[in-house]
């Protein structure tokens, strides 16, 4: 491989890393046809991990970083500093087929900075999916990330030749989109979203193959005031209308070179990490919004118990719960009860009751789980009360974190 | 009467099953039987006879955990399996579901340990580009795993690699595809494997790229990526150094303040940005020329023909065999009926504008024979966007929409061509609506029946010139 190319690969992976999706799955499984190069297992690689923690699955860059919008929470935005560097189609596919060889990644991820228009640019990024996928019989898995700015008819193309697609919200308010992301307009972003859900839904209906891994979208954490309660409301919402395969929440990171109107500061991973658990409630814990929302305090959720402990919490009327008669539906409200452990425990007990011991065999989370359940050699008696229950479960703050107490974002005070 | 059993090196699966058929058929508890493994031929002869065994009726769920246990390491594993086997076999068939019993916990640790290291052996294990045979490329690979599991982990590799040759080596032994067959052979040594490859600084730069120092948490990438898969991973030798040095790139990005943008705002490129759209409808035209077609078949897309300004347009279902490929519209025999039609009717078909719902000729392969396929809803609404872009730059006052599929592309709904013809609102439309049948519907009818509803037809078209004058007037 070329320095010329090494270089640009650099640039265009570095600024293609502050978006937090990876996932290669959600496929269907495909095998490479004779002469052909790839599969997909349809649950999805991560071939290695950085030392971030983040998996790293797809050949995730963009196709250029120029890029003509101003959003300010964006290092690539064309009033930044950074270095800037432009792939051609060829390069792209060259890139993606070698690592591919080599059993790096599950395929490619392409995003990028909007170029002359967001048709053109748009236009760009399918050539690569189709040259992937018509020159290479490539049947790895490709995420194209759309610009919700470009025509209606660029979508019906990219569907074709992607397995996801993918559009940002980045913000949840319009307000905030039209304070930092003066180009975008959030109305063409839904409108975007609702027109891929219905050709993904109607493909799938007819079985043809569009987009069959579906659509995701992206949402910067810490970048602007809203709350976690609001956040997790717009994902809800999201979810039930365009039937989103993910949601994925970004805390805001420092980027070099950031604009002046966001101040720079650690990204709120802790906050980040409390929105992805809540959202897990939604979709497979049969938790609602409004869940969500007892479970928080002023709209923040507490950063020093998770939601699903802190709902319980407020909710000691409902516990203990008796692990061998309780229903699915409340099993899974338990605190460190996950949807496995409680589906093996609604198996196990049509055979057997379940005492203390067997319930450690059957969840790594008895701990948390214990003062609201009663087992048949337990009950929890006073300790589902006791005023220190809080305290005697949070996590204590990771090595290096200094506890920070539960408070609305601080920006609220710049965006007032 | 105890029982010693020898099985082969590794994950004996077949040996297992006989010996534990033999030993079931017997009547020999799990705690008289030793269970031994190694390359030393079987001091009984249990294998030979244990094929006349009959089969155990194990359930399916039991079966595939012996089949996965039995590619772990664990030297017990097989007196392990055989304990289930037994209680299965007298009165706990269900047993695998109660996951808290200490030996199915156990054996579920276990299969779960072998399918962690078959997914990690999945993720992890790298390629080396070992030269080409030809137009044939070949790559080798060295990986360790913990467990009995290459030939469970390699049929994954024939389906993802077909196309070049590849070996995969490993202390316990390899695998080989040539293209057509999968080997297993002996154990393979580290320097067997090429020493570098072409591609893998590049790989390396990405890596080192795509971290994030803002976020770093090497626990967290080591509880996924443990260390003792780190000798195997080129990209890992850059792990220290990024680590070390996160916080003093973060405490830079932090500190240093907003600069102001060293160039100037592209405003020309600003201006030009929004300037997207189609100008023209022969622009909207050389746009989906250039488009994969968004159905299967089709050699050309036919884009619609007449003037702009046309007062009325005609819009029909999809091209056929003849318009896809002459890409044009309505010049086969469905075309050649609607232009008799409308000289009946007294309208001048130079003066319409005449397109398809689809640009492009959907159709399926039989033989020589080129098979027309109807469109489906989905498909249709692929094209609306151009559809309705066109009827913009063209401008006319009246539409026709020959048949079903014109309608649903017309409104967005299903309505029965029966019960709808004649005069239409398309909501939302600038132009009066009128809705007949498509001239291909005449000609699949039977000829008694033709006369009638050709006459019908010409009919309809004469309804559609007298509205397109009232619309006029």
């Amino acid at each position: 491989m070329d320095d010329r190319l090494a270089k640009k690969l650099t640039i265009l992976a570095d600024a293609a890393k502050y978006d937090a999706s990876c996932a290669s799955s959600g496929g269907p499984r495909r095998k490479a046809p004779p002469g052909g190069l790839g599969s997909t297992t349809g649950a999805g690689i991560c071939h290695a991990y950085t030392p971030d923690g983040r998996c790293v699955s797809l050949l995730k860059i963009l196709l250029t970083n120029y890029c003509l919008f101003d959003c300010a929470y964006c290092v690539n935005r064309r009033s930044s500093n950074v270095r800037r560097a432009t792939f051609s189609v060829e390069e792209v596919i060259t890139l993606t087929v070698e690592f591919y060889k080599r059993n790096t990644i599950e395929g490619l991820f392409l995003s990028s900075g909007i170029i002359r228009s967001p048709d053109h640019t748009m236009e760009q990024m399918i050539r690569v999916a189709k040259g992937l996928r018509r020159q290479h019989g490539f049947r790895g898995y490709i995420h194209l990330k759309t610009i919700p700015e470009a025509s209606p008819w660029l979508i019906e193309q990219a569907g074709l030749f992607a397995d996801r697609l993918s559009i940002n919200l980045e913000l949840p308010t319009e307000a905030s989109l039209e304070r930092l992301a003066p180009e975008k307009d959030g109305a063409a972003i839904q409108a975007a979203m609702g027109q891929m859900r219905e050709r993904i839904a109607q493909a799938k209906d007819e079985r043809r193959r569009f987009a069959p891994a579906g659509q995701s979208t992206q949402v910067i954490v810490g970048a602007d005031a809203s709350t976690d309660v609001s956040l997790i409301r717009t994902s809800a919402s999201l979810y039930h209308t365009h039937a989103l395969k993910r949601i994925y929440y970004s805390a805001f990171s420092p980027i070099p070179d950031a604009a002046a109107i966001l101040p720079a500061k650690p990204p709120p991973l802790q906050r980040e990490h409390r929105l992805y658990q809540a959202d897990w409630l939604l979709r497979y814990y049969e938790f609602s919004a409004d869940d969500v929302a007892e479970a928080a305090e002023a709209g923040m959720l507490a950063l020093d118990v998770d939601p699903k402990l802190a709902w319980a919490l407020k909710h000691r009327g409902r516990f203990p719960v008796d692990v061998n008669r309780a229903d699915r539906e409340m099993l899974l409200r338990v605190p460190g009860l996950g949807v496995r452990a409680v589906d093996r425990i609604v198996a196990a007990r049509r055979h057997t009751r379940l005492g203390l011991a067997d319930l450690s065999r059957l969840t790594s989370g008895l701990k948390r789980a214990r003062p609201f359940l009663v087992a048949a050699d337990h009950a929890p008696t006073r300790l589902t009360d006791r005023l220190d229950l809080r305290a005697r479960l949070a996590e204590p703050p990771r090595l290096g974190e200094a506890p920070r107490p539960i408070e609305p974002p601080r920006q609220l005070a710049l965006f007032g | 009467m105890r029982r010693a059993v020898h099985l082969a090196p590794g994950a004996d699966l077949a040996g297992f099953r006989a010996a534990a058929r033999r030993l079931a058929a017997d009547d020999i508890p799990p705690e008289a039987v030793t269970w031994t493994q190694g390359d030393a031929p079987a001091l009984f002869a249990d294998r030979e006879d244990a094929a006349g065994a009959a089969p155990l009726p194990l359930p399916r769920p039991v079966a595939e955990l012996i089949a996965g246990v039995v590619q772990h390491r664990d030297p017990e594993r097989f007196a392990l399996l055989y304990g289930l086997i037994w209680r299965v076999l007298r009165g706990e068939r269900h047993l695998l579901e109660v996951a808290s019993d200490p030996l199915v916990h156990r054996l579920a640790r276990m299969r779960k340990a072998v399918a962690r290291d078959l997914h990690k052996m999945h993720a992890f294990l790298r390629f080396r580009r070992a030269g080409a045979a030809g137009a044939r490329e070949r790559f080798v690979a060295w990986f360790e795993p913990d467990h009995h599991i290459l030939a469970a982990a390699a049929p994954f590799f024939v389906e993802r690699f077909p196309s070049f040759d590849w070996a995969i080596l490993t202390p316990d032994g390899s695998a080989h595809w040539d293209g057509s067959r999968l080997d297993f052979g002996p154990p393979g040594r580290r320097e067997d494997a090429p020493a570098s490859d072409p591609f893998e600084a590049g790989w390396c730069a990405y890596y080192a790229s795509t971290f994030n120092p803002a976020r770093t948490n090497p626990a967290a990438m080591r509880a996924e990526m443990p260390k003792k898969y780190w000798r195997n991973l080129p990209e890992a030798a850059a792990i220290p150094l990024l680590v070390r040095g996160a916080s003093a790139r973060v405490a830079e990005m932090i500190e240093r303040e907003a600069q102001a943008p060293l160039k100037r705002v592209p405003a020309r490129a600003l201006a030009a940005m929004s300037a997207q759209e189609p100008a023209s409808l022969s622009d909207l035209n050389a746009l989906i020329r250039r488009s994969e077609p968004l159905v299967p078949g089709a050699t050309q897309a036919v884009p619609g023909e007449g003037p702009i300004g046309a007062p009325i347009a005609f819009v029909g279902e999809q091209p056929g065999d003849q318009e896809d490929r002459q890409g044009r519209p309505f010049v086969g025999p469905a075309g050649q009926l609607l232009s008799r039609a409308l000289a009946e009717a007294g309208l001048d078909r130079a003066q319409a504008y005449l397109t398809n719902a689809v640009k492009h000729f959907k159709f399926e392969e039989r033989g020589k024979r080129r098979i027309h396929q109807k469109p489906s809803a989905g498909e249709v609404a692929h094209y609306r966007w151009w559809l309705d872009r066109e009827l913009g730059f063209v401008g006319p006052r009246l539409v026709v929409a020959l048949g079903a599929t014109a309608v649903l592309a017309l409104t967005g709904r299903s309505v029965p061509i029966t019960r709808a013809r004649g005069p239409a609102r398309f909501d939302g439309k600038p132009y009066q609506g009128f809705i007949t049948v498509h001239p291909s519907y005449l000609l699949r009818l039977p000829e008694a029946a033709q006369t009638d509803a050709y006459g019908q037809f010409v009919d309809d078209l004469r309804r559609v010139r007298a509205l397109a004058e009232e619309v006029r007037g």
